[in-house]
């Protein structure tokens, strides 16, 4: 099996020594401009940037990440299904930070276009801007795009290979390649002569890749069947290598303490800490400390006891202050009105709704707090770090540590948990700055959970205000306006250090770009400048941006006297079939009968997101001794089930991370910080909290959708609207603890 | 001075602080990193490890508090031989991303030693200190459950 360290050293040879050896293959389009940044080593092969084929077998490199949404085993089963591998020999590595992994998919969604209304047109757009992201080395998991990058690129590279396994085999079997068949790792001759690939692996380094056309799904063998993960094992035993988990000779362990206020630090007084047990350096970042000890126990102790005088915070300095700054926003001028259908401002006969939302900060909170493992030798540096975004870590490393990217090597490792938070840089570069700062000396680098929960790029808080009319039991306006920090222009500053102008699409996301066909029907985007640090939290806008809507719609459908779920069915089906049929299909599921029970509340919510039409429908029970979840439907049209146990995973993944947003979770701040700390007061969904999940997926939607991020936005107003069903009382604020009696 | 500890059928000695928390010490001294950090107080099991088998937050337990013999993931069983409760937790495709399951296991393991075969109710009580932000729950529990099976059936 390749390891992580022979990847890094390839990719470090390419970036020093220009091109290495006489392997080049380039012949279908991605390929072509996009140099391979892997080079074979004796008696192995890289067929395309995506293979490494040697005695051992078929490594894939993945040029997406894996953070737990199973993107390893399904970019394996790609390449596996068109190479015929059988699924034992495979194995599985991050790409090193290279043009070649460029995501293709990801620009894309940055067109002005609502997907649900993508025709072949635009997806071709979308993936001519896509090319731009090879020149912007976009190298980043995000957006739900792993496999809209992936579906063609990675069959395309298995097929070639196969080809070029077969002319290998043919030169040694005497017979026309035409004549020989492949199946599992073995190219196999009309007289029943077999030879495994691993043994050609020195004959066919030589053999050009053509460009190869691609089986159909009815010869799929892999794709479209649960198989099983590549990562199981290793995460079943402990052994699975996170980014704090790489042991280095002489390593020594190292925590952070940063200005809570996300400003820098007025002075410091370390002559305590200095004398503890094990510490052995106490580095001056800026904006904080780091201690370097023999223990990252040690080391957190140690950083405790530094005195230190912070810079006071450059945003209002509590929660109140900071919701009127985006209420503010609501006065001024829109950035964006991406949807504006018929004429709000035009008199509409019926019943008038109005209502407005309040949504907080939320932390990303992974299970493993922000780490990495660094080593820098004077002129390299070295990073084990679980990430997002390998050519911008590359690069900011580079720079903190004085020296040129090509001089970083990166290895890209298992994440616990992203999220969207390990597509920031901030820790991958501390860990940088304290291995600079010791020459020599591997240092592993652990945040506190307290670090990690007061130092995140949050899901910004966000408002709502919403007026609509119905009558004759349908929509007839919605007026919606919509103010919050922009998480686009934030991260655009931070990764390219400027904002690019026009509307801010990402701000609306979730309920702008909806499929519901309302005569009148605007949508207004309002950018608060408020400078808490945003960032991408699962869904990203689509996670208030959906509960907004959604919660709106079900106010108006009760208001007009209609099932919710037949109101938003008539909503969708004159706009876009694969959201009106995952509303059915929800409906179906749970039995809906707009019924319930006195002690039973029911909740439908759909959410048209990155690609999928998503519709949910959450069942609360009224114990007596407070409200629990019972149950939770998720219908969804990715349009092609890749991998349905991902798939259903992913989709309960996404909804228990929206339930527990909505049940519990807020960051408030006071004096500049967040109050949060830890899982004490920043909690989510238990084993005892968690409902039960039934989960369909629908395949009529003509392009594929993304997985990770669509079964988060509809949780939350599900079970708003469900809260309402059981009390009478509408949930319009989050958390849910706040208003009604949860049992949590 | 050096304290010496059992773990996994191994004798150590480590020089460490007295309370340094067993968590960090295999982690960072015996270099057993199976088992993870994920809170530092007792809030979320991700450092789940037994100790003469029963269930303790490693992050909790002073190094010269340790009473018995620990047991971690990688004791309870390897690549090459599974335990039962891991081949479950295989066949049930359990993880995601992964980081929160050593503890899981760990924690589901003492439970089936206590309970042989715990009720929903039994599962509620003895998993809800283990935190999943991926939302794994339905899958450990069909995994316990299965495992509880098999191991009647042993």
């Amino acid at each position: 099996m390749a390891s992580f360290r022979k990847i890094a050293r390839r990719s470090f040879l390419i970036g020093s020594a220009a091109i290495v050896g006489g392997v080049a293959f380039g012949v279908y389009q991605i390929r072509k401009d996009a140099p391979n940044p892997l080079v074979a080593d004796v008696g192995e092969a890289v067929l395309t940037p995506f293979i490494l084929l040697n005695q051992d077998g078929v490594t894939v490199i993945a040029p997406r990440a894996e953070m737990g949404q199973g993107v390893q085993t399904t970019l394996a089963a790609l390449v596996a299904e068109e190479m015929d591998v059988a699924w034992e020999d495979i194995s599985v590595l991050h790409g090193p930070p290279a043009q070649a992994y460029y995501n293709q998919a990801l620009l894309g969604l940055a067109l002005p276009f609502r997907h649900y209304a993508d025709t072949d047109f635009r997806q071709s757009l979308r993936q001519g801007i896509g090319q731009v992201g090879k020149l912007l080395h976009l190298q980043v998991t995000g957006g739900s795009t792993s496999m809209k990058d992936g579906y063609e690129r990675m069959r395309h590279a298995g097929a070639s290979a196969r080809e070029a396994l077969k002319r290998a085999a043919a030169a040694q079997l005497g017979v026309a390649a035409s004549d020989l068949r492949t199946e599992a790792s073995h190219v196999i001759a009309p007289d029943g002569r077999r030879i495994a690939y691993t043994a050609l692996a020195e004959a066919v380094r030589d053999i050009p890749l053509s460009d190869v056309a691609l089986r159909p799904r009815s010869e799929w063998k892999y794709l479209g069947k649960s198989m099983p993960r590549v990562d199981m094992l290793a995460k079943a035993t402990g052994t699975a290598q996170f980014a704090g988990d790489v042991p280095l000779e002489g390593m020594k362990f190292a925590t952070v303490r940063i200005n809570p206020k996300r400003a820098g630090m007025l002075s410091y007084d370390d002559t305590a800490a200095r004398a503890m047990d094990g510490v052995e350096a106490i580095i001056d970042l800026g904006d904080g400390i780091a201690v370097v000890a023999t223990n990252t126990w040690l080391a957190m102790q140690a950083a405790e006891a530094v005195d230190i005088i912070w810079e006071e915070a450059a945003y209002p300095a509590d929660t109140a202050g900071m919701m009127a700054t985006i209420a503010a926003a609501f006065d001024r001028p829109p950035n964006s009105t991406l949807r504006d259908d018929g004429d709000v401002t035009a008199e509409i006969a019926g019943t008038e709704v109005v209502a407005a939302y309040t949504v907080p900060f939320l932390a990303h909170a992974t299970m493993e707090p922000m780490n990495a493992t660094a080593r820098f030798t004077g002129d390299r540096l070295e990073i084990w770090t679980g990430n997002q975004a390998p050519v911008m870590t590359r690069d900011r490393c580079a720079a903190a540590a004085g020296i040129a990217p090509e001089a970083v090597i990166v290895h890209t490792t298992l994440m616990g948990g992203g999220f969207g938070r390990r597509a920031e840089t901030d820790y991958s570069v501390q860990a940088a700055r304290i291995a600079a700062a010791l020459p020599g000396t591997p240092v592993r680098m652990t945040w506190t959970r307290e670090e990690d929960m007061r130092h995140d790029f949050y899901r910004p808080a966000a408002m709502a205000r919403f007026r609509g009319v119905v009558a004759d039991g349908a929509a007839q306006l919605i007026d919606g306006q919509i103010a919050a920090p922009s998480v686009f222009q934030q991260s655009s500053l931070r990764q390219m250090g400027q904002v690019p102008p026009g509307p801010d699409r990402a701000h609306v996301e979730g309920a702008a770009d909806q499929p519901y066909a309302i005569p009148h029907f605007r949508i207004t985007g309002h950018l608060a400048d408020l400078g808490v640090p945003v960032g991408f939290w699962r869904s990203v806008a689509a996670s208030f941006n959906g509960f907004f809507l959604d919660s709106f719609i079900d106010e108006m459908a009760h208001a007009a006297g209609t099932d919710p779920l037949q109101f938003r069915l008539a909503l969708a089906a004159r706009e876009h079939a694969p959201s009106a049929g995952v509303i059915r299909a929800v409906g179906d599921m749970c039995g809906w009968t707009g019924q319930t029970p006195a002690h039973i509340g029911r909740g439908v919510a759909f959410c048209h997101s990155f690609g999928t039409a998503t519709a949910q429908v959450v069942e609360v029970e009224d114990t007596g001794r407070g409200i629990r979840i019972n149950d939770c439907w998720i219908a969804c049209d990715p349009g092609l089930a890749l991998d349905p146990a991902i798939i259903k995973a992913q989709m309960i993944s996404g909804a228990v991370y929206g339930l527990s947003a909505a049940t519990q979770e807020e960051v408030t701040f006071t004096d500049g910080a967040a109050d949060q700390s830890n899982f004490t007061d920043y909690d989510a969904l238990r084993m005892h909290t968690t409902p039960r999940f039934d989960v369909r997926i629908l395949e009529t939607s003509g392009h594929l959708g993304g997985i990770g991020e669509p079964g988060t936005p509809p949780a939350m107003p599900a079970l708003g609207n469900a809260l309402f069903d059981l009390t009478g009382l509408r949930a319009r604020d989050m958390p849910f603890i706040k208003t009604f009696d949860m049992i949590l | 001075m050096a304290i010496s500890l059992t773990i996994n059928g191994t004798a150590h000695r480590v020089d460490l602080p007295d309370d340094v928390p067993l968590l960090w010490v295999l982690r960072d001294a015996i270099g057993l990193t199976g088992t993870k950090f994920g809170c530092g107080i007792a809030a979320c099991g991700a450092c789940t490890v037994h100790i003469d088998g029963q269930a303790v937050r490693s992050c909790q337990v002073a190094l010269a508090d340790v009473w018995g013999a620990v047991t971690t993931i990688e004791g309870l069983g390897q690549p090459g031989n599974l335990a039962l409760i891991q081949q479950a937790w295989i066949d049930h495709q359990v993880a995601q991303c992964g980081y929160c399951q050593s503890g899981q296991i760990m924690n589901a393991a003492a439970l089936l030693a206590e309970i042989p075969a715990p009720s929903d109710a039994d599962i509620d009580a003895a998993m809800q200190g283990n935190l999943c932000r991926c939302g794994t729950y339905p899958r450990i529990r069909a995994a316990i459950k299965d495992a509880a099976q098999r191991l009647a059936e042993v």
